[in-house]
Parts: C-alpha cells; sequence; structure tokens
C-alpha cells in the first residue's frame, strides 16, 4: 500500500435534494490510520457527507475515491463523471464499516447472529466458522457473554458495541461513524467510546461524526469543522480548538461543549 | 339436542376448516405474489396488482363467489364447487393479504436495510435474510386478523351448494324445528375454530423472542 495514497479523497463534492444544495463543494483528504472528528452544527451537512462516503446517498457531483480507487463514479474522458456499475460500487465499500446512531442491529438475529450473518451471506462462510469470527468481535467489545442475545434484550450502548463488532467483523479498511452516542443514554456512552478509542489505538483509519468534543479532542488527529454545508475549518485539536478561536467555533463550544473537554482544549 | 345431530355439525365444521385453511395458505403465498407487484416498480405489474386489490376488496365477496361460480364452467373450466369455493376465497383473502404485507414491508426501518447494504448484501440477500422476515413479523397479527375474518367469511360458500358449517346448520334447524340448540352449537365450533387459528399464530409470535423492541 503506498502510504502516499490518501484512505479517503474527497473532490469538488457537492449534495443536493431536491433544488436545494446542503453540500457546497468538499474538498477533503484523510489519511490512512488518522482518526478525524467531524463536528459542525444541526443540518451542517455531516450525516449527508458520511452517507456519501458510504454511497447510500450519490453525490450530485465531485468524486471520491477510497484508497485511490474511485467510488460510485469516476470521470470519463471527456471530464464527464460516468456511474461504475454496482458490482465494482460493492468490491470498493466493502472496506468502508459504517456505525448509525440508531445502531440498526437486525432485530430478528441475536447478537451473534447479526455479527455472523454477512460473514455467511455475503462472504459464503460456513455457520460456525462464521460464529467462531463473530464471537471473537464480541469478545473484543466486550460482548462475549451477550452472544445470544437479541437486540431488545441489549441496553443501547452494548447494542451499538455489536454494531461496531458487526462491522469489523468485515475487515473494513475505514471505519465511519454517525453520532455513535447520541442516542444513548449519558451513562452508557463511555462504554461505546471506550471502544472506538481502543479501534483508533489500533490503527484503524477512522472518521467519526460526533458531538463528543472531548472524544474529538482527545482522540481525533483531525478535527474538520462543517458550517452550512462547507468545511469552515480544519487542522489539529488545538488549531481548531486552541486560542484564538474562530467565532464560529467558539459558537459552537457554548453549544455542545461538554464538562470534560474543557480541561483537555 | 342428540349427540348425532352434533356430529354432523362437526363433521361439517371440518369442510369449513379445510376450506379455509387451503384458502388461507393459497391466499397468503398469492398476497406475496400481489404484495411484490404493489411494490413492483414496474409500472405494468404495479397498476395490475392494485387493480386486484380493488376489485376484490371492493365487491362482496358473495358477488365474488356467485360470479366464479358461474362464470368458471362459462369458460370452460369444468370444477367442483368445492375448488370453485376455494378460489372465490383465495383471490379475496390474496388481496387483503397483500395489503397486509405492502404495510410491513413499508414498515421495516430503512436502517436496517442501510446497514445490509453497507455490509455488502444485494439485493435479494437483503430481502431473504432482513426485510422478508422483519416484515412477515410485523404483519404477523395483521395476517392472523385476515386468517380469522375468513374463516368466518368462508360461510358464505353455501350459496354455491357446500354443506359447510352454517349450511349444515340451517339444514338441521328446518328439518328439526330446534335452531337455538343447533345454531349455538354452530356458534360454538366456529369459535373453537378460529380461537385455534389465533391459537397458532399467539404460538408462533411468542416463539419469537425478539418481539419486544
Ligand atoms: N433525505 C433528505 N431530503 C431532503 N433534505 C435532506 C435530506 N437529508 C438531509 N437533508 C437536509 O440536508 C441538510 C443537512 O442534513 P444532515 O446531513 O443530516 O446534517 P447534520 O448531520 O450535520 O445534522 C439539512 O438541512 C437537512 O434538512
Ligand atoms: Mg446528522
Amino acid at each position: 500500500m503506498n502510504s502516499t495514497v490518501p484512505a479517503i479523497r474527497i473532490s469538488g463534492l457537492t449534495k443536493s435534494y431536491g433544488e436545494t444544495e446542503v453540500l457546497h463543494g468538499i474538498d477533503l483528504e484523510f489519511a490512512s490510520g488518522e482518526v478525524t472528528c467531524l463536528i459542525g452544527p444541526s443540518g451542517s451537512g455531516k450525516s449527508t457527507l458520511l452517507r456519501c462516503i458510504a454511497f447510500l446517498e450519490e453525490a450530485t457531483n465531485g468524486l471520491i475515491s477510497i484508497e485511490g480507487e474511485a467510488l460510485g463514479f469516476a470521470m470519463g474522458p471527456g471530464g464527464n463523471r460516468i456511474r461504475l456499475p454496482q458490482a465494482e460500487v460493492r468490491a470498493v465499500r466493502s472496506r468502508i464499516g459504517m456505525v448509525f446512531q440508531q445502531f440498526n442491529l437486525w432485530p430478528h438475529m441475536t447478537a451473534l447472529g447479526n455479527v455472523a450473518e454477512a460473514l455467511v451471506t455475503v462472504r459464503g462462510m460456513s455457520r460456525s466458522d462464521a460464529e467462531a469470527r463473530a464471537t471473537r468481535e464480541l469478545e473484543r467489545v466486550g460482548l462475549g457473554h451477550r452472544a445470544g442475545h437479541y437486540p431488545a434484550q441489549l441496553s443501547g450502548g452494548q447494542q451499538q458495541r455489536v454494531a461496531i463488532a458487526r462491522a469489523l467483523a468485515l475487515d473494513p479498511r475505514i471505519m465511519l461513524f454517525d453520532e455513535p452516542t447520541s442516542s444513548l443514554d449519558p451513562e452508557l456512552t463511555g462504554e461505546v467510546l471506550n471502544v472506538m478509542r481502543q479501534l483508533a489505538d489500533d490503527g484503524m483509519t477512522m472518521l467519526v461524526v460526533s458531538h463528543e468534543i472531548g472524544f474529538a479532542a482527545s482522540v481525533g488527529s483531525k478535527i474538520v469543522f462543517l458550517d452550512q454545508g462547507k468545511v469552515l475549518l480544519e487542522g489539529s485539536p488545538t488549531e481548531v480548538f486552541g486560542k484564538p478561536r474562530h467565532p464560529r467555533i467558539d459558537q459552537f463550544l457554548d453549544t455542545y461543549l461538554d464538562r470534560g473537554a474543557a480541561t483537555l482544549i | 339436542m342428540s349427540w348425532k345431530l352434533f356430529m354432523l355439525l362437526v363433521k361439517a365444521s371440518g369442510l369449513t376448516l379445510v376450506i379455509s385453511g387451503v384458502s388461507i395458505l393459497i391466499g397468503l403465498a398469492l398476497g406475496f405474489v400481489i404484495c411484490a407487484g404493489l411494490l413492483s416498480g414496474t409500472r405494468g405489474l404495479n397498476r395490475a396488482a392494485e387493480l386486484f386489490v380493488s376489485f376484490f376488496r371492493g365487491v362482496p365477496l358473495l358477488v365474488q363467489l356467485l360470479l366464479i361460480y358461474h362464470l368458471m364452467p362459462a369458460l370452460g373450466i369444468n370444477v367442483s364447487s368445492t375448488t370453485a369455493a376455494i378460489v372465490g376465497l383465495s383471490l379475496c383473502t390474496a388481496a387483503y393479504q397483500a395489503e397486509n404485507l405492502r404495510a410491513g414491508f413499508g414498515a421495516v426501518p430503512r436502517g436496517l436495510l442501510e446497514a445490509a447494504d453497507m455490509c455488502g448484501f444485494s439485493h435479494f440477500q437483503t430481502f431473504r435474510r432482513i426485510r422478508a422476515p422483519i416484515a412477515l413479523r410485523l404483519t404477523l397479527p395483521a395476517i392472523i386478523n385476515e386468517a380469522v375474518l375468513l374463516l368466518k367469511a368462508s360461510s358464505l360458500v353455501s350459496v354455491v351448494g357446500i354443506v359447510e358449517l352454517t349450511r349444515m346448520a340451517q339444514d338441521l334447524a328446518s328439518s328439526t324445528y330446534r335452531p337455538i340448540p343447533i345454531f349455538a352449537s354452530a356458534g360454538l365450533l366456529y369459535f373453537i375454530i378460529c380461537a385455534i387459528v389465533a391459537g397458532i399464530g399467539a404460538l408462533y409470535e411468542r416463539r419469537q423472542k425478539w418481539a419486544r423492541r
């Protein structure tokens, strides 16, 4: 792997819903092994950007490449964008794991079933091999003892950790997190953030949308501040959060800053 | 009321159970197909499925049964009245089950499908492993409800000359001049059959531990 090829490269990305453009020309690069925290006010387009990178939404314009390979669209010879075949989309997308705010575990499968399912259905592993692998992933997020539980029988924090294990079981090169702790009770966010911190220490490339400023400042190697569909600032946590601060950051921190973060910044 | 009369009613309720049981199963299978049409992106299929549903929901079952009973021989299809009855009941219940299933498929949260997308599932894999099982589970109470309604509506097939439970009760009532015990017994038998069908549904529902969400 050529280390100069970014894990994710986004160029000239715009996204419109109908007449309304919600992302206006985003250019970003994320290096391999880097943890980037994407912050910004509600409605600034963080989820939309993440969903474009996951190809759950198709960008209206612009290109995205994952480890140098075009995702969804490529530039044609005439300078026009061409849609790549679905098989290619799937192949490139298989390098990306995604964790959703709402967990999105499949309710009719146990924790083990959720993690093992794609290994069997998509990767063609035998059920027993898949379950052995799934068990290891559940242990990695501290849930080996909950393998037989259905999502409805787990706490929110446990469900989110199962969702992380489900993504990790497919050996992604990049993990996307869209507000992974926003629907959790405050006392449950820690267990999820710890798993993410561990993952960051293991060298995973991560792109995290979060209002956990403490996490962003301590784990993020880079902060991207999105405002009204544009990248307003990007830099190290010290550059973005340190003084003197951009007035929009100040305003944002007033709204979202948690107590723990004050000491870190 | 004599034991012998009661046993005649029990036997007739066997026919009720067979006719409605077969119709429920065929109706469910056909309902799946129609539901696929309702959800299909192909305009023609979509329209055809919608037309089917609105016809069978908009015309009284009694009229449908009489129409089918007379239409089939007119089209050169010679079938027994039992078959005609099953065809009529199946088509009608299929329309309702298709609507039930459509609602169930629509109620599967989009995020669950996106999670499958991110795990590399193809459309068909998502359908088979995620969408259909969840939709079925969400739809189960409505499906059972429709099955019970059909069981009771099956009394209408007496118009095409089938001596099922209701017809048997009518015949016995007029030949013995003792309508009250006979219709009361018929009612009890319907009640028991419906309870069994509802019970099977409840049992299946309870077997699925993930019911609580
Ligand atoms: N499916 C959609 N259809 C129309 N507008 C949308 C849709 N999804 C998001 N938007 C709009 O795009 C903007 C950005 O939304 P989003 O990416 O969810 O912001 P964030 O995650 O930063 O809160 C918002 O104004 C939102 O209303
Ligand atoms: Mg969002």
